[in-house]
């Protein structure tokens, strides 16, 4: 017995270091499981208030050019209020139908929450941003973020008042998009390399691509709302294994600059999740 | 003013450089990414115990980690440094650790050729460990090697830079 503790006093520091850097590693490891419980809890509310105020000093630095965007957006909006079209005149007469439902009506799919970006990194190899929306607003996780200017992110993990965002520029992100000529369904990832750059790859030859073309997000899936731009083709390569494109889009979104996002649900996500539930056996 | 109170600021201090400051330069290089608050442990003090190190290792790697979103992966790092240091002082140095009292690894007290070596050796193995982690889980080796020289040169300059700005000034022995 005396052995042991004169074993343990001798080499306590080498046990310590030990128990410190299994403690370490096993969080790093196990991050994504580790995530939801406690650490993640406890760090995104503390961290982000921090953020949140060094942030309201950095925005003033961008308030111009926030301003001007929003300009836009707001620009763009307006042009899709009723009281700035007209509707074609083609009928005098109104034929009061005896359904009472008006079967033209449509239903409103996604709504936008605004949030604002309290932290966001963009030279990692796993860029996360923290946006100042959670649970109490209603913020689920696997809802999608866009920008002003283009597609951000998935909501991975929500707390009380602050959500995480795994943006484009993560390792592990996967966006099925199209060209928004119409044709020409892809992935959307990042090599890591440069975070002004993403990668579409498994584009068939079939379609004729040229330097200049949107990629938007595709009309197949159930997370983002269709037509929202991804970026930009710059550079066009052939994948030699496959018979498929391999395009470097450069983003839509500045993730340099990128201060305000909104966050979408689908009204519709819970209907569609039935039903895959009934088709897809698990 | 006291040595504890002199190492809580100097540890705010560049806490909020490296997360604030440091992490929202738009980076130079893909492989570059400005690091430099592991330094807050290479300048505690001589005479301070091995197991306190560990911890205080631990914790300073943790709070990055905190503002990262990569928990463990600055923790396991400064451990690794905080482990390493008290050996190589010792291998450096004539005199034992704990002789030196309150006095801070500087150029002054400890000579400049080993203060360099010193500084050399312990950047090289934090990033060494760092991108090793982050090399596990993707990337190449060329990747690994690029960028292990690009940031280790980075911080280095660094910590020159900030041993200008910090005034530490010791009472040469």
């Amino acid at each position: 017995m005396r052995n042991v503790f004169l074993f343990l006093k001798r080499y306590s520091v080498l046990i310590i270091f030990l128990v410190l850097q299994g403690l370490a590693l096993s969080m790093l490891f196990s991050y994504n499981r580790f995530h939801q419980t406690t650490y993640g809890m406890f760090s995104n509310e503390v961290a982000g208030k921090l953020n949140k105020r060094v942030n309201k000093v950095e925005s003033f630095f961008t308030l111009g050019e926030q301003n001007q965007a929003l300009r836009k957006q707001n620009a763009a909006l307006l042009s899709y209020l009723p009281s700035g079209s007209v509707s074609p005149d083609t009928s005098f007469l109104v034929v009061s139908d005896t359904v009472t439902v008006d079967s033209l009506k449509s239903y409103r799919q996604y709504q936008y929450f605004d949030a604002k970006i309290i932290s966001n990194s963009v030279f990692l190899q796993q860029n996360y941003i923290v946006l100042h929306r959670g649970s109490v607003q209603g913020i689920v996780p696997n809802m999608a973020v866009v920008g002003t200017d283009g597609l951000i992110g998935t909501v991975i993990s929500v707390s009380e008042n602050m959500s995480i965002v795994m943006s484009l520029l993560h390792r592990q992100s996967k966006v099925i998009a199209v060209l928004k000529k119409g044709s020409g369904l892809g992935e959307v990832t990042w090599d890591g390399k440069d975070p002004r750059f993403l990668v579409l790859s498994k584009v068939p030859k079939t379609i004729v691509v040229k330097k200049g073309d949107t990629v938007v997000s595709s009309p197949y899936s159930d997370k983002f709302p269709p037509g929202i731009p991804i970026g930009y083709v710059e550079k066009i390569d052939q994948d030699q294994e496959t018979n498929t494109y391999k395009l470097k889009i450069r983003t839509a979104v500045d993730f340099y600059a990128v201060q305000h996002a909104y966050i979408v649900k689908n009204l519709l996500q819970e209907e569609i999740d039935q039903l895959k539930s009934t088709v897809i056996k698990e | 003013m006291s040595l504890l109170f002199k190492n809580i600021i100097r540890f705010l201090l560049i806490m909020f450089i490296q997360i604030f400051m440091l992490s929202k330069i738009p980076p130079l290089h893909q492989f570059i990414v400005p690091s430099f608050y592991f330094v807050f442990i290479l300048w505690l003090p001589f005479k301070i115990g091995r197991t306190a190190l560990l911890f205080i290792g631990f914790a300073t790697g943790m709070l990055v980690d905190m503002f990262f979103k990569t928990p463990g992966l600055h923790a396991a790092a400064c451990v690794l440094i905080a482990f390493a240091r008290p050996s190589l002082i010792n291998l450096l140095l004539p005199k034992e650790a704990t002789d030196w009292g309150n006095e801070e690894p500087t150029k002054k007290t400890m000579g400049s050729v080993p203060y360099t070596t010193y500084l050399i050796i312990l950047t090289l193995l934090h990033h060494f460990y760092l991108i090793l982690l982050e090399w596990m889980q993707f990337g190449s080796f060329l990747y690994f090697i690029a960028k292990l020289v690009a940031t280790s040169l980075v911080s280095l300059l660094l910590i020159l830079i900030a041993d200008l700005f910090f005034n530490r000034k010791s009472r040469l022995r």
